[in-house]
């Protein structure tokens, strides 16, 4: 299952979504809003996405994940909108038979993700002014 | 044939607005497409190259052709997680 969402990310939604008796390994990571980047301070962070090709990356990198990894079930889940520190901006939960299947599907899936997925994390900086974060690319 | 292109982030904030239209020879690639993006927006010329284009919700190479009812769209690189 992947999802887009505009509300706060139920943790315990995505590991139900993901429990199965065939599990013998539940992994989940959290991506949360950090304060400081390089020493600049954040006072919040706001997600876009081009929804529909969002959507769309999402779900192959579901579908590749499942081709090399024996996974029972998997749930990404993208928090977009205003997401106050400290608060998850995305969960991606993998259960698999065993545990190392579930730790390199699940690095693999958020590795993917920030490199592919048409999604963009805008800072709001403490001492004022607002910049998208566009790695590899000079700031305007 | 006339196309609408979607803009996001830096990308929209460089234009003032989150679509354009741009008149494009029929058959034209991605490759034409680009020049005529910072024909229209001059502040896209520096960042361009560091952006992708999108087709039909896929990333596109260069040399791919566009159709007219083609969905097109500037991604600039990503920073979702």
């Amino acid at each position: 299952m992947t999802q887009l969402t505009d509300n706060p990310i139920d943790t315990q939604a995505v590991l139900a979504a993901v429990a199965t008796p065939a599990a013998g390994a539940v992994v989940l990571f959290l991506g949360t809003t950090r304060e400081f980047t390089d020493g600049r301070q954040t006072t919040a962070l706001d997600y876009e996405a081009y929804r529909p090709m969002a959507e769309k990356t999402l779900s192959d990198l579901a579908e590749e994940a499942r081709r090399r990894w024996p996974i029972e079930k998997l749930c990404i889940v993208h928090r977009l909108g205003h997401v106050p520190l400290g608060e998850a901006s995305v969960a991606v939960a993998v259960s698999t038979a065993h545990r190392a299947a579930a730790f390199e599907a699940g690095q693999w899936l958020i590795d993917s993700l920030k490199e592919s997925v048409p999604i963009w994390k805008k800072e709001t900086w403490a001492v004022g002014g607002t910049e998208w974060v566009h790695p590899g690319m000079e700031p305007k | 044939m006339r196309i609408r292109v979607k803009l996001f982030a830096v990308a929209r904030d460089l234009a003032g607005r989150s679509e354009l239209e741009l008149e494009l020879p029929s058959g034209a690639n991605v490759a034409v497409l680009r020049a005529a993006l910072v024909r229209d927006v001059p502040a896209f010329g520096p960042l361009l190259p560091h952006m992708q284009i999108a087709i039909d919700s896929r990333y596109a190479t260069d040399d791919e052709p566009i159709g007219p009812h083609s969905e097109v769209a500037i991604i600039p690189p990503v920073s979702g997680g």
